[in-house]
């Protein structure tokens, strides 16, 4: 058996040696540019699969976005949902009709079409998707500080704990919000149960035409892709920086990283804040695409899907965790129907799709007790994990000390 | 924090000025001022509020021990508890579907069948309950911290999972005592059947939970381990036999909590132990996690919280509200009520 994953293994490096880094970086970027016309090629009907691959991109973002809080800096957040609720809704407030009366009703229009496809007047505020996003990710990082700053002196599974509870209550703010916040003033913040919709197509700023989604995919593909690419760029860099090596020093020791002159507060506010925005990022994003934000997807199991991404595809590694994300997203979409003919085999008569979350909280467990370093593990958060067992393991510490002489990952 | 520390001696403790145990309580302060309030108000209502509160604080209260008892011995959020809990319902009413038992029986026969309800509830969940921790928990003993809890939430979906394929529509239980039945009438509070049966199963519970850990070989083998468990197993305690009772009683409690949920509630449904689980959690932290009498006392706040917040709030900010108590305990007084005792207290 060991034998086996070893050739594997090595099979896996020798095809990896083929070709250099930046050149494996070349081939990827250009499939994933090419991806909707190979689509076309290979699929009579390509739309489904590529609406999949389109929310897909959003769940990459966040995920990507949460590997920077639990990945990088080691802290459990159970609350990630509370993130994209509230990346959802900036893009409900600032770009959709759900302020009628702003500006005398006529509403304001920021780079948007002014008026509607019938050519009548469209009241509430309107901003074009590109600035969107980023507020959306600004408003939601500054959230995350302010969540984050009381928990700073928990750690552990207390933090676990508190970010879960911020996960539930945000959403249960926005869904009783429907006449002012905390009962302050009438506005109305999410419409309830309903939710806001319909939300703005994306148009580009220079253009007054939207996207035709549904109908049109490809467009939303390639804004959906640009932004995850923006995204790899950024988490990639900021690995490597110097808040990167603190995020880890604080994961491995807290002590000994605050010794050694880590800022504590402002290494863990700044992973907060950053996974925060991520996850605004990509929900002012899937908010557009979806074309709602309802109350309704903003609960917990949506925080522990996207943490399964991140822990079985490898905690702390980039590709580790893209790949989890495209994993999970595309076996919730697709891989579970494939399972439907299982429980008949049993004599059991039930939908496998409708137990999703059930068979995601069954991959987290077997993950974390057979490989909690995940799928592609990080190297240096695998010998973290294994740290009990390699300890007084001659060939293992050698490896380490080896380790500590390297100064990237990977 | 310390799950288990040593209570500092007598003399070392100085006695603080008034206004800094103000301060340091401010929250309790808070708790007790708004009650006073409400019950200054409208009186009848609020000790309604708070009879409906303490009934429900009982189920509560048998949950947070359930994850005290585990906290305090492996400094684990046992994640999975609340749908321990939630099988504990499920098999209890399930009997009672099985067995055709109704409110018309004859008197014995109804008894009966509650009684075996809540041992086979107990039974399941106990059995549930070790079950998870070998699986799920001990393969990780030496793993960090998180790792566990992680497992915990992945044991924890499944099992609501497994609740879903049971039952995927919330369902009735036979109300078998009657509960919106009058008993009598203290202060004018109408004290109804549900409340008299939800103290009657819970404090002989109670007293046999706090006997067992406190005057047992077993419960004193269980303390060790909570203190060290490395100088408890040298001492030749068999620690991983003695976490597997803790989990064996947590489940017990747990199973109880859900028949009389079950009963008390009317309905069930499978993600009633993710909302309870989180509820009662907060009751273990409310009475500083690790200390068994502090998880009754938090379960009891709890529950009158709730029913206080249900009247003045509505319903809809109640689990709002929950939560919020939940971080600002755990955020600035994570030893909660009695934190500073021993587990034993």
């Amino acid at each position: 058996m060991s034998t086996a994953v070893a050739t594997v293994r090595s099979n896996a490096t020798s095809l990896r040696r083929l070709l250099p880094d930046w050149a494996w970086a070349v081939v990827f970027l250009a499939l994933a540019i090419l991806y909707p016309y190979i689509l076309d090629v290979l699929i009579a009907s390509p739309d489904d699969l590529l609406d999949a691959s389109i929310s897909t991109l959003g769940y990459i973002i966040m995920a990507l976005g949460l590997n920077i809080v639990v990945g990088f800096a080691g802290l459990l957040d159970l609350g990630y949902v509370a993130f994209y609720a509230i990346g959802a809704f900036v893009i409900g407030w600032l770009g959709s009709q759900q302020f009628p009366d702003v500006n005398g009703g006529k509403g304001i229009h920021i780079l948007t079409p002014a008026k509607s496809a019938f050519g009548s007047d469209l009241p509430g505020i309107h901003i074009n998707f590109f600035f969107v996003i980023f507020i959306a990710a600004a408003f939601t990082a500054i959230w995350g500080v302010i969540l984050g700053a009381p928990t700073l002196r928990l750690r552990g599974d207390y933090l676990a704990i508190v970010t879960l509870a911020f996960g539930e209550i945000v959403p249960r703010i926005f869904e009783n919000s429907t006449s002012g916040i905390f009962g302050i003033g009438h506005t109305d913040f999410s419409n309830g149960r309903q939710g806001i919709t319909p939300i703005d197509k994306i148009n580009f700023p220079w253009s007054d035409t939207a996207f035709k989604y549904p109908l049109e995919l490809k467009p939303v593909y390639y804004v959906g892709l640009a932004m995850v690419l923006l995204v790899i760029f950024f988490n990639r860099r900021l690995r490597d920086s110097r808040m990167g090596r603190a995020w880890i020093a604080v994961r491995e020791d807290e002590v000994a990283a605050a010794a050694m002159g880590v800022n504590l507060v402002r290494t863990k506010l700044w992973a907060y804040a950053l996974g925060a925005a991520l996850g605004g990022f990509a929900g002012a994003f899937l908010a557009t695409y979806t074309n709602t934000v309802n109350v309704d997807q903003f609960e917990f199991g949506f925080s522990v899907f996207i943490l399964s991404m991140v822990i079985i595809g490898g905690m702390g590694n980039i590709w580790g965790v893209i790949l989890g994300a495209i994993a999970l997203s595309m076996m919730n979409r697709y891989g579970l129907k494939q399972l439907n003919g299982v429980p008949e085999k049993f004599g059991l008569d039930f939908d496998v799709t409708s137990i999703n979350f059930g068979i995601f909280g069954f991959f987290l467990l077997v993950t974390m007790v057979l490989r909690p370093e995940g799928i592609l593990p990080s190297r240096r958060r695998k010998l973290e994990l294994h740290e009990a067992e390699i300890e007084g393991d001659v060939i293992a510490r050698e490896e380490m000390s080896q380790l500590y002489d390297v100064r990237h990952e990977q | 924090m310390e799950a288990a520390s040593i209570p500092e001696s007598p003399a070392a403790r100085t006695r603080k000025p008034f206004g800094t145990v103000i301060l340091d309580n401010i929250l309790w302060v808070l708790l007790a001022a708004a009650l006073i309030i409400y019950f200054v108000q409208d009186p009848k209502q609020t000790l309604d509020d708070v009879k409906t509160g303490l009934s429900n604080g009982t189920i509560w209260a048998l949950i947070a021990l359930g994850y005290t008892l585990v906290y305090g011995i492996i400094e684990l959020i046992n994640f999975a508890h609340g749908e321990v809990f939630m099988i504990g319902s499920f098999v209890s009413v399930s009997l009672w579907q099985t067995l055709g038992v109704t409110p018309d029986n004859a008197f014995i026969a109804i008894l009966g069948s509650m009684l075996i309800g809540l041992i086979l509830a107990m039974l399941a969940s106990s059995v549930l309950n070790v079950m998870i921790e070998r699986v799920a928990y001990k393969p990780l003993r030496n793993a960090p911290k998180l790792a566990p809890l992680i497992t915990a939430i992945g044991m924890s979906f499944i099992l609501q999972n497994v609740g879903l394929l049971w039952r995927p529509q919330p369902d009735s239980s036979p109300d078998l005592i009657g509960s919106q039945k009058d008993y009598f009438k203290v202060f004018g509070v109408a004290i109804e059947h549900s409340d008299v049966f939800a103290f009657v199963v819970t404090v002989p519970l109670l007293v046999g939970l706090l006997w067992f850990v406190g005057s047992t070989r077993y419960g004193k083998a269980m303390r060790a381990t909570a203190q060290d468990p490395d100088a408890a197993r040298l001492m030749g305690i068999n620690v991983d036999r003695t976490i597997s009772l803790t989990f064996l009683l947590g489940g017990l409690l747990a199973g109880a909590a859900g028949m009389i949920y079950a009963l008390y509630n009317g309905t069930i449904q499978f993600n009633q132990g993710f909302t309870a689980g989180l509820i009662a959690f907060t009751a273990a932290v409310m009475g500083g996690i690790g200390n068994l009498k502090g998880a009754v006392v938090g379960g009891l706040i709890i529950g009158v919280i709730q029913s206080i917040s249900d009247t003045h709030y509505g319903q809809v900010w109640t689990p709002a509200v929950v939560f919020s108590i939940l971080i600002l305990i755990m955020v600035f007084k994570p030893q909660g009520l009695f934190g500073e005792e021993t587990r034993e207290g």
